[in-house]
């Protein structure tokens, strides 16, 4: 199914002209434009139909456009992973009446997406089996990202009314008469690193049911893009996975570079990909230790944040900062890597491995490791699929999709490195694919470091790029161009752009859409964590409560992906 | 998918006899760690760990730490109350406002800072404000252990942060850079070779 007209015949053998479904010229994807009533049965087709099979559900976000008759739009992103096709949904929503048919039955990782466009546009899904707020507290009032809600609006949020699930007040009795008991995990608890509450039905010590509340950790991402230009939201980016906070904004900026036009220098691109990787290896790093340390293996923790360290000590000496590094700029790379830069690297490269073969050596075949581990928190592939999982998770449930090798970005069909892939789908199978990752990600940058050429970092293009500082002190034209992109920020081109690129945690999506202004005018994160996380009460069904925190631990939980 | 994945399978590989009898393994478990722990003792030269705050790293040259405002020779600001690092903040944090130069001042500028203050609380240090500024009035230092006793406190005036002796005296952090990076990245690489002739030659061209 390789093109547009294939796959418009296809849809058009179910829903002929006039039924409700047009497709809509041009744009970054095949997009077609989608009447409410006939969602639930285009649904259905696209993702059964043979010639369009798309199984996985990327995203489902809403757009605010006031001045339009249907004031909502509910987007929907769908990727085929067998004919590796994307397409996107747009459905216009009055403002009168703003319900739209749920698609949990046909995809369940719609549930927290279309839970998050309610809590934000005030869009109802009708049918949704638990439609309530997600991200905001229940006291909230409002819409946060309609357009009319004013972004310094301040609410009163009251414990009295914390989110509780129906069934946590219902007494139940089990058929052996074991007592039920509800209990609370987190938000604040060492195993859920970060804030994430989960509520559970114990019967004896084995979880019956469980609901899973997030948002503690809510910053506005999305609204806050809307009030800032469209540089000043690298700093933003770095604090949505703030493990690997490099991924973050260079598939933002990769994202706004498409819309603009322009491309990086090569050796930006090289840079980026080179401290993409190593930010991934660093992701994997805390994702392991921090599961095997709730297990009670401290070693190979300690031993790991070695790497980790040293790889934060490149990061600080590139851009002056550890965590939140905010190195990328639109078109390029604010400074230049420091001279011993490539050293430093090949250091790495011999230093990591050892840490990781000290790792395996203690973890992959010790005993205990592997019956804690081993069949918990498995999940089929159809069923990962399902519910919109992508990267190492996925991986570990045995579908090979991974965003660099299917729609390869920054060059990375030319470097020569294998996916991996486990087919147990549970938490030790979730171990064996991070750690081989790893080793991936290694073989990458060394090659990467190879191709490192000198030359510029950050496109020649006054409208994107700030003039280099020499030329503002001096010359009169470059001061205006400096001061017109600080004060009125870039001009990106009016349009819509989804930008996906592979993060740690799988694909990273950034759906842009501007109206030609120096600001966004919405940008909706796709966070990986996200469409992993809506499984996480669902998986924890028969399990003990000590297995809640080893599958936790290896979904890698990152609170600030996830509530963003 | 659209085409074939090179892939690696890793699935598990059933224990062995002698994995599952647990006692061998217990001792190959103990020399990784033994090695680690006698490695520490006696070996290392370096660990990633510092006693601090007795012992302080060094930190690169580009660190984002707390903002200096520079002086002229005269010692009145550099800074002309553009706006710009207002303007380029996410934060916010930055507030200006603006007044005449005075006449006695030695050197000619239409405008200079009658207030300038940030909130060191809502700064997210991203070096926005350096990278904005048309005159090199503002960078930033490596001092970035802060603490307050209030709120309040935490908004600093004109008179904290204007350059405080000699720039040469200063522990300088993320500034505009001309020419070479002069930073390095410090890891105990054991053969230091000299910068690759390639990354100098680059050099004129940073930005």
């Amino acid at each position: 199914m390789a093109n547009r007209e294939a796959r418009l015949a296809a849809i058009r053998r179910a829903f002929p002209p006039g039924s409700g479904v047009e497709e809509v010229p041009g744009g970054d994807m095949q997009t077609f434009t989608v009447k409410r009533e006939v969602l639930p049965g285009l649904a259905r087709h696209l993702k059964d139909d043979p010639e369009l099979s798309f199984k996985l559900l990327l995203d489902i976000c809403g757009v605010d456009y006031p001045g339009r008759d249907d004031r909502f739009e509910a987007v929907y992103h769908l990727v085929s992973l067998e004919h590796g096709h994307r397409v996107r949904l747009k459905v216009p929503v009055p403002e009168a009446d703003p319900v739209v048919p749920s698609v949990y039955g046909v995809w369940r990782g719609a549930d927290w997406f279309e839970r998050e466009a309610f809590d934000m546009f005030g869009i109802s899904f009708a049918g949704h089996p638990n439609l309530k707020r997600i991200l905001c507290h229940p006291s909230f009032q409002g819409h946060a990202l309609r357009k009319d809600y004013d972004p310094g609006q301040r609410w009163l949020l009251r414990e009295g009314e914390q989110d509780e699930p129906s069934w946590a007040r219902e007494a139940l009795e089990s058929d052996d008469h074991f007592e039920t008991h509800v209990l609370n995990l987190g938000p604040s608890h060492p195993a859920t690193h970060g804030t994430l509450r989960t509520v559970v039905r114990l019967d004896g010590e084995v979880i019956t049911k469980a609901e899973t509340e997030i948002g503690y950790l809510h910053r506005c991402f999305e609204k806050m893009a809307e009030t800032h230009t469209w540089n000043q939201v690298i700093p933003f980016t770095d604090r949505l996975n703030y493990c690997s906070a490099m991924i973050n904004g260079v598939g933002y900026v990769l994202a706004v570079e498409k819309m603009l036009g322009v491309e990086a220098p090569p050796r930006a691109q090289v840079i980026r990909l080179i401290l993409s990787e190593l930010s991934r290896i660093m992701d994997h790093i805390v994702d392991i230790g921090a599961n095997l340390n709730d297990l009670g293996a401290m070693t190979p923790f300690l031993y790991m944040y070695e790497a980790r360290e040293e790889i934060y000590s490149v990061l600080e000496a590139c851009c002056g900062s550890r965590l939140t590094v905010s190195y990328v700029r639109i078109g390029g790379l604010s400074f230049d890597t420091p001279p011993d830069f490539g050293d430093s690297i090949r250091y790495l490269l011999k230093r990591i491995p050892r840490l990781i073969d000290d790792t395996e050596r203690l973890i992959t075949d010790n005993r205990i490791f592997r019956g804690r581990t081993e069949g918990v928190g498995a999940i089929t592939s159809e069923d990962a699929v399902d519910w919109g999982w992508t990267g190492p998770c996925l991986r570990a449930a045995g579908v090979p999709y991974d965003v660099r090798k299917a729609y390869p970005y920054l060059g990375y069909d030319t470097y020569d490195f294998k996916v991996p892939v486990a087919h147990t789908g549970d938490t030790y199978a979730r171990y064996l694919v991070r750690i081989e990752e790893m080793r991936q990600s290694l073989r990458i940058v060394e090659q990467a470091l190879a191709r490192l050429e000198p030359g510029p970092i950050i496109v020649d293009d006054h409208n994107v790029a700030l003039p280099p500082k020499e030329q503002v002190y001096t010359e009169m034209e470059s001061l205006i161009w400096h001061f017109k992109l600080i004060m009125e920020g870039m001009k990106v081109p009016a349009g819509e752009k989804y930008g996906y690129t592979e993060g740690a945690n799988g694909e990273l999506g950034y759906y842009i859409v501007s109206d030609g202004g120096g600001k966004p005018y919405r940008i909706k994160v796709r966070p990986p964590c996200f469409a992993i996380f809506q499984a996480y009460p669902h998986m924890l069904e028969g399990h003990m409560v000590p297995d809640a925190v080893a599958i936790l631990g290896s979904m890698n939980v990152i609170a600030g992906e996830l509530d963003r | 998918m659209s085409k074939q994945v090179d892939v690696v399978v890793c699935d598990r590989k059933p224990l062995s006899f002698v994995q599952r009898f647990y006692l061998v393994e217990v001792v190959k478990g103990l020399a990784v760690t033994l090695r680690h722990f006698l490695g520490n003792l006696f070996a290392r030269k370096y660990t990633v760990t510092v006693e601090w705050p007795e012992v302080k790293r060094e930190y690169s040259e580009r660190l984002r730490g707390r903002h200096i405002l520079l002086t002229r020779e005269d010692g009145s600001p550099r800074c002309v109350a553009c706006y710009m690092c207002e303007e380029a903040c996410p934060a916010q944090c930055i507030h200006i406002e603006a007044q005449d130069n005075v006449p006695t001042s030695t050197v000619e500028f239409e405008k200079r800072p009658r207030v300038f203050t940030i909130d060191l609380l809502r700064c997210v240090y991203c070096g926005f404000c350096v990278d904005a500024c048309p005159k090199e009035a503002i960078i930033m230092s490596r001092v970035h252990e802060m603490a307050f006793a209030s709120r309040a406190e935490a908004v600093v005036g004109l008179d904290e942060l204007l350059q405080k002796g000699p720039i040469e005296q200063l522990n300088l952090g993320y500034r505009p850079y001309y020419g070479a990076p002069r930073s390095r990245i410090e890891l105990p690489i054991p053969v230091k070779a000299s910068p690759p002739e390639e990354l100098r030659a680059d050099a004129g061209t940073v930005r």
